[in-house]
């Protein structure tokens, strides 16, 4: 005799779909989605209305990025990841990770799940794929609404940088689907450490700052030069990497050690939060 | 625990930084006085170091020098670095620098170079290093710049030495100080002002001991001739003379060591064509030499990691091989590197490594020919030199980029410029482009700068190295017409000229460099349009750091493999945990044996709890708050591990997410709902989660116990506390589970409510279904309930059917007019025992006493008796429990 009630199968729990569902009703996912829609909007109207500053903000050779922003709508798009990726995006993936389990747990409808029931490790699974489905769609929101309004504002020219020649277009567009991956990939970090955040603690706000906080951290850290090869070490070390794509021909060695980098530590990260959660009392 | 976490980490990275490092060698400072001069009897007092190998037996020696201005501590890393491998190395001080004594005499072959030999004689007899001979150390000689240059000079003049690597060094010091690019010109070149007189200061300084303001610590002879040459720009034969005796050209052909020459690609002192002057003298003679480039050099520093790694590797190959010859033979390949963009992480650059399978020379192995148009152009030679270009920065060092970048500059009026069309493909350009020019003179002698720049489309030009080609002609006519071509072969470098950029060639009168003439005149120049560049198609060499490609595959790999074993694992277990473990309560919604909960901190939540429930009852879990209700009901939800002792629901053992939850509904301590849903929304997110069949739900029986009307559309945040309970009972019954667990179920309902619940419930208890509900309210239980446990201090201290429970008890409560007499009256009968209770109160155990007769007895002795109350068992229960304790509570 089967233990289950009728209809109930633990692999048919939860179903990502309805998890989906479940994560898109919420007023956080819409706003931080449709941010990302609106930030190379307010970007392109500063460049609109903006007058000629005249500062150098000191990034050396990529400060060119800024100046060369306005020269088509490939550039405008890297240019809106350029300014994103050091802390926007850190913060959107860190919500939609350390989020997911910590607010269900803070709102008491998490033991009502467990109790359904969804095998827990299912649950973390599901919820897992869910958020970083969300955050790669916001990861490409940004970079596919920069790249929209760039290209119709500034039209389709190629990718220009100053540390190598320009790119053409076509193969432009490769290199920005390739710089967004290793963006997503450097973000699994965060979205690791949230996500175990997330299975540790019941405030969702806790889990979504300590995360970001401790990239910072780990920022803060990689500054300080006296650490030497320990910075190697450090999760943030290589989330500038990408950068070596725009190069002619295209450098990888900085993007593969943080790939490497970012999945051990995401599997870390993912790995405890699985043993935690599967093992731990659900006191919320 | 993440600041803990955090807190561990950054405790970890300061540990490892200060972690004292292990040393394979060990070093001893000494000064050893050697006897030197030209007669070989001047004393002179050196300041050197040995590093040996901690273990092992003899060992071969590397003797390595240090770059002008120097000491010993300035190749410590190199020193180091050779000892890990196994070497003695020795470093010394050269004379006139830091704590040696003596003077410079700039690498001459009876002071310096003699130093060296008597350094080989003190090497060969030292225990510990190999000898090939008596007095004939195994050893190499290394060194940069003026350790370069004397690594040349002492393989000339002593056979000892085994094998020498000079890196960025020269070949004719009077060529790098006075150059001339122009071909079958036999002039002097321009006086490379800037290089010379950093030279010259790094020499001056002088502590404590002598104090000669204008010398400094330079030897006589080479103080003058620096002054002399330094005030007319040209050279005197004294001085010719002398420069030729510290250069490596003259005595090149008794060079027999096998010689390594690094040369650095980035070097406005001692240019790429240094090292090929010495490459072709050494090997013309038979010598092995092999050569290798690198992106750096006097202004371009040490280089990318990259180019570091690969001479600091054909160092060591050579040295294996030639010294220690216990290497495989080196190849005889090329190898140099090309600017592939910059780093984005440090800002430094990144180059590519590429190899030859012979060393081409500066003329590359093919070539590309570009032409260039311009008009005779008129050009100022300012006035002493002021304002003058800029190409490059010499003694800045390091600063790669900016070197790179757009440091150079051109003055108007001050350079003519000849542009190509836009190449249509790309030019590897490795050696020395050659073009060829024809200037006009009033004065009949001009002094030029060539450079070629590369434009890319957005009209950015870049100096390759800033490395630009001094002319000085002579006998030149005053009309440009007339004027015959001269070649001018411009320095070599390497550099991808990318399709669509444009060549140009810039001819310029002033350099801040250089020693122009001092008098204003107006040349005229042009340049013929074929301009030769060598060009060479390298093999790329394999990055070292594409292993990493291997390892981020590996770990991929692993990844995916443990992950395949976890999912495996976890799906066996599934399968064990459908098995039915205890047949004999395969009908038995819940059965509850030896339960016990301690958490992490000590606290024992539930001591010890059994009870059962059979299908078609309500039992009631009652207990004062903090009894281990709620404890009890998280283990049978799956949310709680038990410490001890077990929970079956229809014979299957309860564990996280065992499948049989599915047969039972829950509300535990308070509902818990998406407060952005309705109510509505909220039961079909929580049906969607089961994934189970919409049909199974029963929503509207559901709905219609939660009896919320049109709230259901409502947004579950603003729900009152009631109506939220009423939607989570609602929600527990969802699919109608064969056991209902509520915890509470009736906090927050009003009085009608509170009578419907007691309705609903009783009749979910048909059809076989069951229902636990825990309390804290004796009269729910009481009202509600077909079966009670009555909980305390995580313990149970009643249980049965509520009937037997609160059916009567053997005690009655009475309240009497006088108690004392009442108690004597109470002792004649049978009764168990007495208790007084109150001013007026009396609990007294009848012992089956019929209340009638007691009363009766009471008034017959004239005690009134104003109350009697029977007392029930449930009420005597829980009383007990709370006792006398003012708290009223459980709470401990």
């Amino acid at each position: 005799m089967s233990a289950a009630a009728t209809g109930y199968r633990a692999t048919a729990t939860m179903p990502i779909l309805a998890e989906v569902r479940r994560q898109a009703s919420r007023r956080r996912t819409q706003l931080a989605l449709g941010f990302m829609a609106l930030l190379p909007v307010i970007i392109l109207l500063a460049f609109e209305f903006g007058g000629d500053g005249d500062d150098d903000n000191g990034g050396g050779a990529f400060a060119s990025l800024v100046d060369l922003a306005t020269s088509g709508g490939l550039n405008f798009a890297l240019f809106s990841i350029f300014v994103s990726a050091g802390f926007l995006l850190v913060v959107v993936v860190a919500l939609f990770c350390g989020d997911t389990v910590a607010s269900e747990a803070s709102w008491g409808s998490l033991r009502y799940l467990l109790a359904v029931p969804v095998p827990r490790a299912r649950l973390l699974g599901v919820k897992l794929i869910v958020a970083l489905g969300y955050s790669l769609l916001a990861l490409l929101t940004l970079a596919g609404t920069a790249l929209l309004i760039g290209t119709l504002r500034y039209g389709w020219h190629p990718l220009g940088s100053t540390v190598a020649a320009e790119i053409p277009a076509g193969e432009g567009v490769l290199r920005l689907l390739a710089i967004l991956g290793y963006l997503a990939v450097v973000l699994l970090v965060v979205a690791g450490l949230a996500f175990l955040l997330s299975v540790l603690t019941d405030a969702a706000l806790g889990a979504v700052g300590g995360a970001v906080l401790l990239w910072i951290l780990s920022g803060i850290l990689d500054q300080i030069t006296a650490l030497g090869s320990i910075r190697n070490f450090l999760p943030t070390h290589y989330s500038d990497a990408w950068l070596g794509l725009l190069s002619t021909p295209v450098q990888t060695d900085d993007v593969v050690k943080g790939a490497i980098s970012a999945v051990c530590y995401a599997t870390v990260f993912w790995a405890l939060a699985f043993y935690r959660f599967t093992r731990k009392d659900i006191t919320s | 625990m993440a600041g803990s976490v955090a807190l561990v980490l950054v405790a970890a990275l300061v540990g490892w930084a200060a972690l004292p490092e292990r040393r394979s060698w060990t070093a001893t400072d000494q000064r050893l006085t050697v006897l030197s001069g030209p007669s070989g009897t001047e004393p002179v007092a050196l300041d050197t170091r040995l590093y040996l190998p901690s273990d092992g037996g003899k060992v071969p020696a590397v003797l390595l020098g240090h770059g002008f201005g120097g000491t010993k501590n300035s190749v410590r890393d190199d020193a180091e670095s050779l000892a890990d491998r196994g070497y003695a190395v020795l470093t010394w001080t050269a004379r006139g620098f830091g704590a040696s004594g003596g003077e410079i005499h700039l690498n001459s072959p009876d002071y310096e170079v003699r130093d060296a030999q008597r350094l080989l004689d003190w090497l060969a007899a030292q225990p510990r290093v190999r000898t090939d001979a008596a007095g004939d150390p195994r050893v190499g000689v290394v060194g940069g710049s003026y350790g370069g240059a004397l690594a040349l000079l002492l393989a000339a003049q002593d056979p000892r030495v085994d094998a020498i690597v000079p890196l960025i060094t020269w070949n004719d010091l009077g060529r790098a100080f006075f150059p001339q690019s122009a071909a079958e010109v036999t002039t002097p070149g321009v006086f490379k002002k800037n290089w010379a007189g950093l030279f010259f200061g790094s020499g001056a300084e002088s502590p404590g001991g002598r104090t000669d303001p204008a010398c400094g610590r330079f030897a006589a002879d080479v103080c003058a001739a620096y002054l002399k040459m330094a005030t007319t720009g040209t050279p005197d034969a004294a001085t010719t003379a002398l420069l030729q005796r510290s250069s490596p050209a003259p005595v090149l052909n008794r060079i027999k060591a096998p010689t390594l020459l690094i040369q650095g690609a980035v070097d406005t002192l001692f240019p790429l064509s240094e090292a090929d002057a010495n490459a072709k003298g050494i090997a013309a003679t038979g010598t092995p030499v092999r050569v290798a480039w690198f992106t750096g050099g006097h202004d371009g520093g040490s280089g990318p990691q990259t180019d570091q790694d690969r001479t600091k590797f054909l160092t060591a190959q050579w040295l294996d091989h030639y010294v220690s010859r216990d290497g495989a033979a080196p190849e005889n390949s090329f190898t140099y590197s090309r600017v592939a963009g910059f780093s984005a992480l440090d800002r430094g650059l990144v180059t590519n490594g590429y190899s030859d399978p012979a060393y081409p020379g500066l003329t590359g192995t093919g070539r590309a020919d570009v032409t260039v148009r311009g008009a005779a152009q008129p050009i100022a030679n300012p006035p002493n030199g002021n304002p003058g270009g800029l190409s490059s920065l010499p003694g800045v060092g390091g600063q790669l980029s900016s070197l790179l970048g757009s440091v150079a500059g051109d003055l108007p009026g001050q350079h003519a410029q000849f542009d190509s069309a836009p190449v249509a493909d790309a030019i590897e350009v490795v050696g020395a482009p050659t073009v060829r020019l024809r200037a006009a003179s009033p004065t009949g002698s001009a002094t030029l700068f060539v450079k070629l720049y590369d434009v890319d489309p957005n009209g950015t030009a870049t100096l390759s190295g800033g490395l630009i080609a001094p002319v000085r002609l002579t006998g030149l006519p005053t009309d440009v017409a007339a004027a015959r071509p001269v070649t001018v072969t411009l320095p070599a470098i390497v550099r991808r000229i990318d399709a669509g950029h444009l060549v140009r060639v810039t001819v310029a009168t002033s350099d801040q460099a250089f020693l122009t003439p001092p008098d204003p005149v107006t040349y005229t120049v042009a340049v013929e349009p074929a301009v030769t560049l060598p060009t060479a198609v390298g093999t790329p060499i394999a990055n070292p750091q594409v292993v990493w490609r291997y390892v981020l595959l590996a770990v991929l790999g692993l990844i995916v493999a443990g992950l395949v074993v976890v999912l495996i694992v976890r799906r066996r277990r599934l399968r064990r945990q459908d098995a039915p473990t205890v047949d004999e309560y395969a009908e038995t919604p819940l059965v509850v044996r030896g339960l016990r909960k301690a958490y992490g901190d000590g606290f024992v939540a539930v001591e010890r709890v059994d009870f059962t429930v059979e299908r078609g009852q309500v039992v009631g879990l009652l207990g004062p708050n903090g009894a281990g209700k709620t404890t009890t009901l998280r283990v049978l939800m799956g949310l709680t591990m038990p410490t001890e002792g077990d929970a079956l629901v229809f014979g299957h053992r309860l564990e996280p997410g065992s499948p049989v939850l599915s047969r039972v509904g829950a509300l535990v301590e308070g509902p818990g709902f998406l407060p952005h849903l309705t109510g509505l929304q909220n039961l079909h997110a929580y049906w969607q989660a089961t994934g189970r069949p919409a049909a199974d739900a029963r929503f509207d029986e559901a709905l219609e116990i939660a009896g919320l009307g049109d709230s259901v559309h409502r947004r579950t945040k603003n729900y009152s506390h009631g109506m939220r309970q009423r939607l989570a009972i609602a929600q527990a019954m969802l699919g109608l589970p064969e056991l209902l667990v509520l915890d509470e179920p009736t906090d927050g309902l009003d009085p009608p409510q509170i009578a419907e619940m007691r309705r609903v419930l009783k009749r979910y208890a048909t059809d076989g279904r069951a229902v636990l509900v825990s309390s804290h309210l004796l009269a729910e239980v009481e009202q509600t309930c077909t079966h009670a446990v009555v909980v305390n201090k995580g313990r149970i201290v009643a249980a049965g059917p509520v009937e037997d429970i609160v059916g009567e008890s053997p005690s009655v409560q009475l309240d009497v007019s006088d108690v004392a007499a009442a108690e004597q009256v109470l002792a004649g009968l049978n009764v168990r025992s007495v208790t007084p209770e109150g001013a007026t109160g009396l609990i007294v155990d009848m012992n089956g006493t019929p209340r009638t007769e007691v009363v009766a007895s009471l008034v017959r002795a004239g005690v009134g008796v104003d109350r009697v109350v029977p007392r029930r068992r449930l009420e005597d229960a829980f009383l007990a429990l709370v006792g006398d304790n003012s708290r009223g509570s459980g709470d401990r």
